[in-house]
């Protein structure tokens, strides 16, 4: 038997939730400092995720709202370097599955096919690119096919129904349906068309269905799962509270702890 | 791909945008290709050119600049369109597109201002919201251009990000682009971004090469032997270098050097030729470190302040069919001192550095030289400038710097 693969590992991660949604925090690499990322990256996993996002800090996030923003711009300045998030990620890769979320010129600085042995080196399970659409990502997912990495594409809601079945039939790991047509941030609520996107966009793959941006509350991540999620992505809020928490470790813990509860409560009971 | 306008220049273009945005893009396309062969359009847009920004704009023969550079200079005289630069004949044309596209809402980036205000006066002119993404150093830069846009009817978002500048500007509109993207069209002032921006941008500034080229054919009988053009982004080059591309003539780009190559602290990513790069949606060459994060560029001419450049550039430069070099800050200060008493023309900070190019670079017998805008943005940090340069002296001191100039040719 060979050792398992990053898809198998997101795989198993997805289906080991067992009926309830998978649950997928973000955590900004190196933000507020390497250590710290460390300890709330393993707080994440204490808390009860079934998997890690692990953002790789960068100049220019196009995706990314005001928060996400400033951590990495933070990150940047406290000096820290891809080959340090490939640690951290490699640190955390014992407790959960970690998905790298990197922007587009961060892997073209490396390589494709180098950028995908190096995941695999620091047993990296998935890779997700944020500004890399369907139609420049063949190279790359090439690559990551030859290392075992799953890129996950994203999905939105202004995605038109023949583009979405093609992004779906080329999904690994998992398909990311952003919530909400803009970057990622905390909202009040969910958008209204949130359960008809999910459905449409659960149709149009065989993978599972993670769905991320605007989700900042247990009750949002109930409501997200009984949309039709198979994963929820929490990420503002999380970093957030990085942000402000004097003991940031122990308030993601307890933020995911919440989360986990209100995925695994029946539903009924938590969002109505 | 046959009808569709290039995503590609060689390796470089391409579309590296969050999927949100893909479709806007699409929609972008198909209206810009509908548009350009629907005759009510085209003739819109022509009669806007003509009776409201004032194109054919002069082809100027500058003879004591000649006399200067020793050789024979034309300038096309961009300066002198509506609002002062060249950015005005992709803002029109590109608001008429939004109209026809039924976004009621507009956004822009702008790094010297000229770009937002030409924005900002399509938008007036055809009843459109704008929102113009400035960042907060070039606000201070390019005070006057604020104001303009304020009085214009736009709202400047001042952005904080980063070094507080075009490029900042840039991601931030972009970010407005993907919550927005249903009701807003997004006016790239130049000739990069994802595609179709970099095809779309150059087919609506080639009117610049256009003209100067039969204007010039006109006056002289003959091609000239060198175009030059600065190279921001690079609107105003492709603009004027298109219509040339099959000719036998040199096409020279002028990016800023800012304080020199060497110091890194400069905006001249095709003058480096290090290994290319993503930013704003293109593959291109750009200003990068090892782990691909995207310097920061400087320059003393907030629209040449960027660390990347639009992907067909880079393909001219690769292919050889173009050449790029680059101009110090202080030789294009100099240099827009030196075009104001020779000719009573006061340059835009961008637009000097194609002069300074021209006068310290012998090897022609004919020069045409992009002027893309007029200087009166500029007169405070010129001021500056100068009184810095010389611990403060008054306005006899700005002679004194003048005579030497870059122009050694």
């Amino acid at each position: 038997m060979s050792a398992p693969t990053g898809i198998d590992r997101i795989a198993e991660a997805f289906a080991s939730a067992q009926g309830r949604a998978a649950l997928m925090p973000y955590l900004m690499g190196g933000f507020p400092d390497m250590a710290t990322s460390l300890a709330i990256g393993e707080a994440y996993a204490d808390g009860g995720a079934d998997l890690v996002e692990l953002g790789v800090p960068f100049s220019d996030p196009l995706a990314d709202g005001p928060v996400i923003h400033a951590a990495g711009v933070e990150a940047l300045r406290a000096g820290a370097s891809v080959a340090q998030i490939l640690e951290l990620g490699a640190a955390l890769a014992p407790r959960l599955p970690v998905v790298l979320m990197a922007y587009a010129n961060i892997v073209y600085a490396r390589g494709f096919e180098a950028f995908a042995q190096l995941l695999r080196a620091h047993a990296i399970s998935g890779l997700i690119v944020p500004d890399l659409p369907l139609e420049e990502a063949p190279e790359l997912r090439a690559a990551c096919d030859a290392e075992g990495i799953a890129l996950v594409p994203l999905v939105a809601p202004t995605t038109p129904p023949e583009r979405l079945a093609r992004i779906g039939a080329l999904a690994r790991g998992f398909l990311y349906a952003v919530s909400l047509v803009g970057t990622t941030g905390e909202r009040g609520a969910l958008d209204a068309g949130l359960a008809d996107f999910l459905a449409r966009a659960a149709a149009a793959t065989d993978v599972p269905l993670a769905v991320g941006f605007g989700i900042g509350t247990p009750a949002q991540a109930a409501a997200a799962a009984d949309a039709g999620a198979a994963g929820v992505i929490v990420g503002s809020r999380l970093v957030r509270a990085a942000a402000e928490a004097d003991d940031p470790a122990a308030e993601v813990r307890g933020i995911v702890a919440a989360m986990a509860d209100a995925l695994a409560a029946p539903s009924a009971e938590t969002v109505r | 791909m046959s009808a569709g306008l290039e995503h590609r220049y060689g390796p470089y273009g391409g579309q590296y945008v969050p999927e949100t945005l893909m479709p806007a893009l699409a929609e972008l396309e198909a209206a810009w290709l509908e548009a350009k062969r629907d005759p009510a359009f085209t003739t819109r847009l022509h009669e806007l050119l003509r009776d409201y920004v004032g194109r054919p704009t002069p082809l100027y023969l500058a003879e004591r600049l000649s006399e200067a550079a020793g050789r024979t200079v034309y300038l096309k005289r961009e300066d002198l369109n509506h609002t002062g630069a060249h950015k005005i004949n992709n803002a029109i044309g590109q608001a008429l597109l939004a109209k026809r596209m039924g976004k009621p809402r507009i956004i822009a980036e702008t790094g010297a201002g000229q770009h937002g205000v030409a924005t900002a006066t399509a938008c007036a002119l055809l009843d459109l919201e704008c929102v113009i993404y400035m960042g907060t150093e070039d606000m201070r830069r390019q005070k006057p251009n604020v104001e303009r846009m304020g009085l214009l009817g736009a709202r400047v978002e001042p952005v904080e990000a980063g070094t507080r500048t075009l490029k900042e500007a840039c991601s931030a509109a972009i970010r407005d682009w993907v919550a927005n993207v249903a009701t807003t069209h997004y006016i790239l002032g130049t000739a990069a971004g994802p595609a179709p921006y970099p095809a779309l941008v150059r087919d609506l500034q080639r009117v610049i090469g256009e003209e100067a080229r039969a204007q010039l054919l006109e006056r002289e009988g003959r091609l000239p032997q060198r175009v030059i053009a600065c190279v921001g982004g690079g609107s105003n080059a492709i603009g004027i270098f298109t219509p040339f591309i099959d000719d036998p003539v040199e096409l020279i780009g002028v990016e800023a050097a800012g304080e020199g190559i060497d110091t890194g602290r400069h905006g001249a990513p095709l003058t480096v030729g290090e290994r290319p790069g993503i930013l704003h949606g293109a593959y291109s060459a750009v200003m990068q470190d090892a782990d691909g994060q995207i310097l920061e560029a400087h320059s003393i001419s907030a629209g040449l302040d960027y660390p990347g450049v639009g992907p067909e550039h880079a393909w001219l430069r690769d292919t050889g069919r173009a050449r790029y070099e680059a101009i110090t800050d202080a030789d294009a200060l100099a240099a827009l001192q030196r075009l104001a008493r020779l000719e009573g023309i006061i340059p835009a900070l961008e637009s000097s550095h194609a002069i300074a190019w021209t006068l310290a670079h012998g090897g022609s017998e004919l020069d045409l030289v992009c002027l893309s805008g007029r200087g009166d943005k500029d007169l405070a940090e010129v001021i500056r400038r100068l009184d810095l340069g010389r611990g403060g002296a008054g306005e006899q001191g700005v002679d004194a710097s003048v005579p030497g100039g870059p122009a050694q040719a």
